[in-house]
């Protein structure tokens, strides 16, 4: 149980970044943080108790395995992180490039 | 800024020189054994990705875009989602989509699995050379920038 | 117990990236969090999603430190301190409440139900012939997935093209 808290309290460190930082890196950072929690928490639904990786061995039959379903979304996911953190990073340079700022609350033009 | 050739200093040149050939080995051995040991087509595929980022950030922009142009790149890109999919639709064959109609082989041999190596491959050139890509964007930017101030 | 240690370490180098205010210790700071994250991977018995994670945590830190490197970071001082604080704790309040409620209905700690894995454990190598069970999931039992995820990827890639391209854009100063 202390690890789905932990691991909670780590989605709740990003929320907090996201929501009360005015940077934007900063808020890249924190959404960052939350899809590392989000990706922890499925893993450790589907760990067992003294389980063995979902790779099969060659003569022994394994049958104690952790659960390979959540791994196999994750794996998916971890990437697709990685290109929409590359796209807001873009998006931030366009930014910083119009702008002259990172500061989300100086870009007024965009209001309305 | 003595000499005018692009790209870090000397001995980051010689060591990447002598470590960029295993890295991209290494990951052509992970996109080939994703069906038998951990890894796979993303990992595979964000190594290749790496090792060809290690020689851009070691000698400069030019000398990677030599080994892989970004018409290249996009060409190989289209190449891997097309197999992939191409691959999907082969499954019509037997059946369904995305069915296995390969021969399945003995398990724990390179040459098992039906598509899955095949997907491996396709999956590996897209991840790949699309991160390669957005990389090659993102600096591509910023030395234009520096050269227009 | 070392996998608590390890969160441990995750949830400190997160606050010190949230909390600090140069930007490029932030980045390395979230950097360590990810490799902290790869080691829980493969204490949880995840060789695979351990090697994805540690070679995207690498190429992540790049693309960041790209972004942040070389620009004056104006000294962000808030105005309103107060509210904003108070408007973000009620909305994390909000969050735990349900997360209180999802909580109750997990199973225990190491005693996953595995409903669906357990058919695909049982039949992936007559199936797929992988030796890999992940490996065949993905590209074999749920392909549709990986299929979606390369659209997102093109979709990504094509983004970013379009976004930081230079021909074709309406210059700002005339």
């Amino acid at each position: 149980m202390s690890e789905y808290l932990l691991c909670l309290f780590l989605f709740c460190i990003g929320l907090y970044c996201v929501l009360r930082k005015r940077n934007i890196i900063k808020i890249i950072i924190g959404l960052g943080i939350i899809e590392y929690a989000v990706n922890l928490f499925f893993v450790l639904v589907g760990y067992r108790i003294h389980g063995r990786a979902p790779i099969l061995a060659k003569e022994q039959k394994i049958l104690n395995m952790v659960d390979p379903l959540p791994q196999a979304l994750v794996l998916t996911a971890i990437v697709i992180g990685l290109a929409v953190t590359a796209l807001i990073v873009a998006i931030a340079i366009r930014i910083y490039e119009k702008y002259g700022t990172f500061d989300i609350t100086k870009i007024r033009r965009l209001r309305g | 800024m003595k000499s005018k050739e692009k790209g870090m200093t000397l001995i980051v040149k010689t060591v990447t020189r002598l470590t960029v050939g295993l890295i991209l080995l290494y990951g052509i051995y992970i996109v080939l054994h994703g069906h038998l040991s951990p890894g796979g087509g993303f990992a595979g595929g964000v190594i290749i990705a790496l090792s060809f980022i290690h020689l851009m950030l070691a000698f400069g922009r030019e000398t990677a875009l030599k080994k892989l142009s970004q018409a290249r790149a996009s060409i190989l890109e289209s190449l891997g989602a097309i197999m992939f999919l191409s691959i999907a639709v082969l499954g019509f064959l037997g059946g369904y989509f995305f069915l296995n109609f390969l021969f399945k082989g003995k398990p724990f041999n390179l040459f098992s699995a039906g598509i899955i190596p095949l997907c491996n491959i396709a999956i590996s050139l897209k991840v790949g050379v699309g991160l390669f890509t957005i990389f090659v964007v993102l600096v591509l930017f910023k030395i234009l920038k520096e050269d227009n101030e | 117990m070392e996998l608590q240690l390890i969160l441990l370490f995750m949830i400190l180098g997160a606050v010190i990236a949230v909390e600090i205010e140069d930007l490029l210790s932030s980045v390395i700071a979230v950097g360590a969090v990810g490799l902290g994250l790869s080691l829980a991977f493969l204490i949880l018995k995840a060789p695979d999603l351990a090697i994805t994670q540690l070679v995207v945590e690498i190429l992540c830190l790049i693309i960041l430190i790209r972004a942040t490197i070389k620009k004056d970071l104006p000294l962000v001082k808030d105005g309103r301190w107060l509210f904003n604080t108070l408007s973000t704790l009620l909305f994390i309040a909000f969050f735990l409440i349900f997360a209180y409620f999802a909580l109750r209905e997990l199973p225990r700690f190491g005693y996953p139900l595995m409903r669906v894995a357990k058919g695909y454990i049982s039949s992936g190598p007559e199936k797929t012939g992988a030796a890999n069970i992940v490996a065949a999931i993905i590209l074999d039992f749920r392909a549709y997935d990986t299929l979606g995820e390369a659209t997102v990827l093109f979709t990504a890639v094509m983004g970013v093209l379009a976004v930081m391209r230079k021909i074709g854009r309406i210059k700002d100063e005339k």
